[in-house]
């Protein structure tokens, strides 16, 4: 039998906050955010890349943490969906997504919010096309895109009240 | 005290767009989805699946997987402790398989460990020795060859008898002169693929002992009641001592109104006496619950001169797969729902499905509908070619109107404004086509970036669709409510409202809330309860389009008698004191349809009805046979929008599905295997192929029903498919009779 390989050191920043642990060689980085730091608002929808439900942002690249293992984020800055707000003040993205009814079930809205974060910190002034392009690779099954785009365009103009 | 609980309560009344209740909890990942549920000990379920879609179990070892590390428990079907078989509706289904295996995935042997890599590494020492048998693969075929359940668990409850082998029900509707002739007559040949739910959160849940011998689930479903009646008998407990909980519930569509790791956690539960989480992955998830039936239809749609149906001629073939799950529902709502909502003096519709060895099938948003609209609609452009009449025309001259008479000789007593949603969705003006150049993202092909514009061509379909909201056929369906009224500390009035209806992303919750909030405009504030088993009696299941108008009735007469008592206690309550009442809500009865002419036995099969149309713009890149749906506009009968902005929602998302299957969904197999399991071959509409939906909402109040509402959530999946196809029709002038729509069938002009 082909014993898992012994755990490594590693040290990531999440959320702003620095955490140290042994991992597995083979343990991706999602699970390491939900089982050992216990951040389960990052989901897991397809194990294959597809879904995008899993999306984080690894020192300024949206990532989706199925795909990469928790190794490879040693030394790296994290964001996921729990670091969103701010001293207890929602991001302008999780307003929009409340306001505009821009998700039903939920279970895409953390890796759609993180994948929308990352367009408008990269382009604050987004398209419908160039909007639709960033969440190409986050599916959702509950909404038909039709106010997620909505929502993430009126974050881009300042959000709602 | 101050004023702002009440000024609260001045908003998020019945009729307003009111913000999710878990909208919040769910944009800061705090809502805790099945998937995310811990308990201290708690252990990880493995289930052992079949590799075979079909085969005779020879042998079941598990002495090398017992001693495995971290093993805590190794179960076969010996180890169910009641019932060995269960089901939605007939208890065709083993708990684990006994002496054979029927479909690809069928739960063979669990296995508890305190890690979810030794479950899965235990559950590969188990060894199962197989006798492969021939697999029933083919639907047609399937009603020659060996049955597959030779005890036949769905004859003998008043359906039609139908002798042939692997028949699961057949249902026959004569209606008139089945043999009417028209001026003119049409047909075709129609086949559906096997669409898959795809919710996002894969099947989990949490089984934790209470130490005496009962036991609590933690779940994702649709039907909390009815997963605690199938789940006690197989083991061997009172109904009273399996509690389920929903947990957050990543999407639904049908696909959790069957169980999935319910029995199988609890089993482990019991066994080990901790906890035990079981979370499928994808690839399991695609095997762990049942999908929307495949379908092959022959149609013939006769008329006269002036494009009036004079009679339809249809015969529907469903393939249900390994188990019965709600099949002959899914059988009846195919007859019932064949003519689209057109007035037809004569049919004659048959409708069967049967047994194979293909995945199981079962209950997905459309239900029946889906399959026959897309038939149906085709029919009718074909009719209306054939006469040379608008598409849009020829169905106001046909649509059914209140007063008129079904199939199933129902007649329309309440409201179903066809010729309204037709007129208004007919109405909405279709944009001009994009120019070119432009962005390849808004072309055929979109990031692909395959064409600058040179070999698309642009079409236009239109396509109109009904089906029943609730449950039918004389089935006994309520929901009920409890409502709580007590005093808080600064001395204001809480009304905290129990029902189990299941918040699946629809916003039923919502809907509980807004209902007691103006049924109840003297509190303060209203809470919603955990939907559980614990506390209420059954709220009936989130699906049918039937859980607003159920749920809204229950809370609605709960609400009221909590009011009367509360004035006959002087209109206030003291601090410590409360009144706690339950109500049951129902429905007008429906009866049986009679097995030999499907005709009502009395004044209605089915509750009510709604209906949809819709407008698709699309584009085809005819070298390649790629497709961009550019544009959808659509016009719905929701009898009153309890929070409109949910509504919309409801639409969109619904068309989507309707989209999916139209141009990519399909469970791909080869003698009964899934060979597409996994999101990277069963594709699903992204962004990029969803366009804007322009929806205008008919509100024309149900008269049986709470505020006059219907559900919302399955018209616009009824419609999509065929309205997408329509318009691929009319670009290409191809006669796409099946669906998905592949490239290869729209390429090559």
């Amino acid at each position: 039998m082909i014993e898992p390989v012994r755990g490594l050191r590693i040290s990531v920043e999440v959320n702003g906050e620095r955490h140290e642990r042994d991992v597995e060689a083979r343990r991706l980085l999602v699970h390491f955010l939900r089982d050992d730091l216990d951040l389960t608002g990052t989901h897991v929808g397809c194990d294959t890349g597809n879904c995008g439900a899993c999306t984080v942002i690894v020192d300024g690249d949206a990532v989706k943490s199925c795909m990469m293992l928790a190794v490879q984020a040693d030394g790296s800055s994290i964001e996921t969906v729990e670091g969103l707000a701010r001293n207890g003040e929602l991001h302008a993205l999780q307003q929009a997504f409340s306001s505009f009814h821009a998700l039903q079930c939920g279970y895409c809205t953390p890796g759609m919010l993180l994948s929308a974060k990352h367009l408008l910190d990269h382009n604050p002034e987004p398209t419908d096309g160039e909007i639709r392009r960033a969440i190409q690779g986050n599916i959702c099954r509950c909404t038909g895109y039709v106010n997620i785009v909505e929502a993430i365009a009126a974050a881009a103009k300042g959000g709602v009240e | 005290m101050s004023a702002p609980p009440a000024r609260k309560l001045q908003l998020g009344r019945v009729g307003e767009t009111v913000q999710r209740v878990d909208a919040i909890p769910k944009v800061t990942g705090e809502f805790a989805f099945s998937s995310d549920l811990f308990a201290a000990g708690m252990l990880w379920g493995h289930t052992v699946r079949s590799p075979h879609a079909h085969a005779r179990i020879v042998s079941i070892d598990i002495s090398q997987a017992v001693p495995m590390p971290g093993v805590q428990a190794v179960l076969t079907h010996e180890d169910v402790p009641g019932a060995k078989h269960y089901g939605l509706e007939f208890p065709d289904q083993p708990v684990l398989a006994i002496d054979r295996v029927r479909y690809f995935g069928e739960p063979v042997a669990l296995v508890a460990a305190e890690h979810p890599e030794q479950a899965r590494r235990a559950a590969s020492r188990i060894a199962v020795e197989y006798e492969p048998l021939e697999p029933i693969v083919d639907a047609e075929r399937a009603l020659a060859q060996e049955e597959l359940h030779p005890n036949r668990p769905t004859s003998g409850h008043g359906y039609r008898e139908d002798p042939r082998p692997n028949v699961v029900r057949t249902m026959v509707v004569r209606h008139g002169d089945p043999d009417a002739e028209g001026d003119v007559s049409v047909s075709g040949v129609y086949e559906l693929g096997i669409q898959d739910q795809a919710f996002l959160g894969p099947e989990s849940g949490l089984a934790i002992p209470d130490g005496e011998g009962g036991i609590d689930i933690y779940v994702a479903t649709q039907w909390l009641h009815v997963d605690r009646d199938q789940v006690a008998p197989c083991l061997d407990l009172e109904p009273e001592r399996v509690r389920i909980h929903l947990a957050g519930v990543g999407g639904a569509f049908g696909g959790r109104e069957d169980l999935s790791m319910q029995i199988h956690g609890a089993m482990l539960a019991l066994r080990t006496n901790r906890p035990v989480k079981i979370v499928y992955n994808r690839q399991e998830s695609f095997v762990g619950h049942i999908h929307r039936h495949p379908a092959r239809i022959w149609a013939e749609h006769r008329a006269d001169r002036d494009g009036k149906l004079k009679c339809v001629r249809m015969r529907i073939l469903l393939d249900g797969g390994a188990y019965a799950s709600s099949s002959t529902a899914v059988t009846s709502n195919a007859a019932s729902f064949a003519c689209g909502p057109y007035a037809v003096e004569n049919a004659l519709l048959e409708s069967t499905c049967v047994y194979t060895n293909n995945p199981p099938c079962g209950a997905m948003r459309g239900f029946g509908a889906v399959q026959t609209c897309f038939a149906g609609e085709a029919q009718m452009d074909k009719l209306a070619a054939a006469l040379g009449v608008d598409p849009v025309e020829l169905r106001l001259r046909n649509a059914l109107a209140p007063g008129d008479t079904l199939p199933t000789g129902q007649k329309l007593t309440g409201s179903l404004p066809v010729a309204e949603v037709i007129r208004r969705c007919a109405a909405i003006p279709v944009p001009e086509p994009d120019g070119l150049p432009r962005d390849a993202i808004r072309l055929p092909g979109g990031s692909g970036n395959v064409t600058r514009g040179e070999g698309v061509r642009r079409g236009v379909g239109f396509a109109v669709g009904f089906k029943n909201i609730g449950y039918s056929e004389g089935f006994d369906d309520y929901t009920a409510a409890r409502v709580r009224l007590f005093t808080d500390r600064s001395g204001g009035l809480v009304a905290e409202v129990h029902c189990a209806a299941a918040e699946v992303g629809q916003g039923v919750s919502n809907v509980l809330v807004q209902v007691a909030r103006t049924e109840l405009d003297i509190v303060d504030d209203v809470l919603l309860a955990p939907h559980t088993t614990a506390t209420v009696d059954s709220a009936g299941s989130a699906s049918a389009s039937r859980m607003t108008w159920m749920s809204s009735g229950a809370v609605r007469l709960a609400c009221a008698a909590v009011r009367e008592e509360l004035d006959r206690r002087g209109g206030s309550l003291d601090p410590g004191e409360e009144i706690d009442i339950e109500r049951i809500y129902r429905h007008p009865r429906t009866t049986p349809l009679d097995p030999e002419t499907g005709q009502v036995t009395g004044e209605r099969a089915h509750v009510a009805f709604a209906c949809a149309a819709m407008r698709v713009v699309a584009e085809v890149d005819t070298e390649l046979g790629l497709v961009r749906v550019a544009w959808i506009g659509t016009a719905q009968d929701v009898g009153k929008a309890l929070n409109p902005q949910a509504v919309h929602g409801q639409i969109e998302g619904g068309t989507a599905q309707g989209v999916g299957l139209a141009l990519m969904e399909e469970i791909q197999t080869e003698d009964g295997l899934i060979t597409n399991a996994s999101f990277t071959d069963y594709l699903i509409p992204t962004a990029l192929d969803m366009p804007r939906v322009v929806a205008e909402l008919v509100e024309d109040a149900e008269p049986d029903a709470p505020y006059g509402v219907k559900g919302v959530g399955e018209p616009p999946t009824v419609v999509s498919t065929a309205a997408v196809v329509a318009a691929l029709r009319a670009a290409t002038g191809r006669e796409l009779a099946r669906v998905p729509v592949r490239p290869e069938h729209l390429a090559g002009l």
